[in-house]
């Protein structure tokens, strides 16, 4: 029942961050690469501002899947470096806590590109 | 008629006027329920990461990884731009979008060759995304050491 309910949870939270981006796409001329930076910049800012966090604690994967979830682990791990490192732990924390996607989407992204050939768009 | 009748700004605020409600209430719907439906498969990554004993560092890394891998692979074999035009937000916002914002132009423009065409385009929706994230990163790790030296 409990899991159950952190995958409700989930659900309703991640989709509705996903609907703030359609309200965003419907509602605005914003292009789709500035609505991604608005996403990740607003996580870094809503993080520093600590509103993150609890949702994060609430929500799981709905709050950490979107790309706000993205600013959220740059800014903490900015945070949390320069706790442990001073000053230069604002300079390698952010990077340091998403290396692992960064590295995934780089590394997948070019294997991707060197095996498939393009689509017709749909 | 050779002009273009309305400019782009006209042209939105017509579509936005003319767009039956129920339309723009389906957008929502599908951008809802792929979006959540993403979140809740990094939900089962989470906890199938808990099952491995992989550590709270680490747990994060293997969602996160494994999402991107879905992304780029869906991508590759076209079904995430089928996706894409299906959700709309629901697909762009979930990491799996950013991954496919990387692949995608990747993709797109191999025939540019291997470095100006697939290894430059990978950024292109990317790149803006880290340049402006990692800095605002740095901005509040600066902050936050110059208010935990002065005021703490």
């Amino acid at each position: 029942m409990e899991i159950l309910w952190m995958f409700v949870k989930a659900f309703v939270v991640g989709g509705l961050i996903c609907d703030i981006g359609q309200l965003l796409i419907l509602r605005t001329k914003l292009t789709n690469a500035r609505i991604l930076v608005i996403f990740v910049v607003s996580g870094v800012v809503l993080t520093a501002a600590g509103v993150y966090k609890p949702l994060v604690d609430f929500a799981g994967a709905g709050a950490t899947v979107p790309l706000t979830g993205f600013g959220y682990s740059l800014a903490m791990g900015a945070i949390e470096a320069v706790n442990k490192y001073g000053f230069w732990g604002a300079f390698t924390g952010g990077i340091t806590r998403t290396a692992a996607g960064i590295t995934a989407a780089v590394v997948f992204g070019l294997l991707n590109a060197l095996i498939f050939r393009p689509h017709a768009k749909p | 008629m050779s002009r273009q009748p309305y400019t782009p700004d006209e042209y939105r605020e017509l579509v936005s006027r003319l767009t039956p409600p129920s339309r723009m209430l389906r957008g929502y719907w599908r951008a809802f329920w792929v979006g959540g439906t993403i979140c809740c498969l990094g939900q089962a990554l989470t906890l199938w990461a808990e099952q491995l004993n992989l550590g709270e560092i680490t747990a994060p890394m293997f969602t996160t990884s494994a999402l991107v891998f879905l992304g780029t692979t869906l991508t590759g074999i076209g079904v995430y731009d089928v996706i894409g035009k299906y959700a709309g937000a629901g697909s762009a916002i979930p990491v799996t979008g950013f991954a496919n914002s990387m692949a995608a132009p990747a993709i797109e423009f191999q025939r540019e060759g291997p470095i100006t065409g697939v290894g430059a385009r990978l950024f292109t929706l990317a790149g803006p995304v880290l340049a402006y994230g990692i800095s605002a990163s740095v901005a509040v790790g600066v902050v936050y050491w110059l208010v935990k030296g002065w005021v703490l």
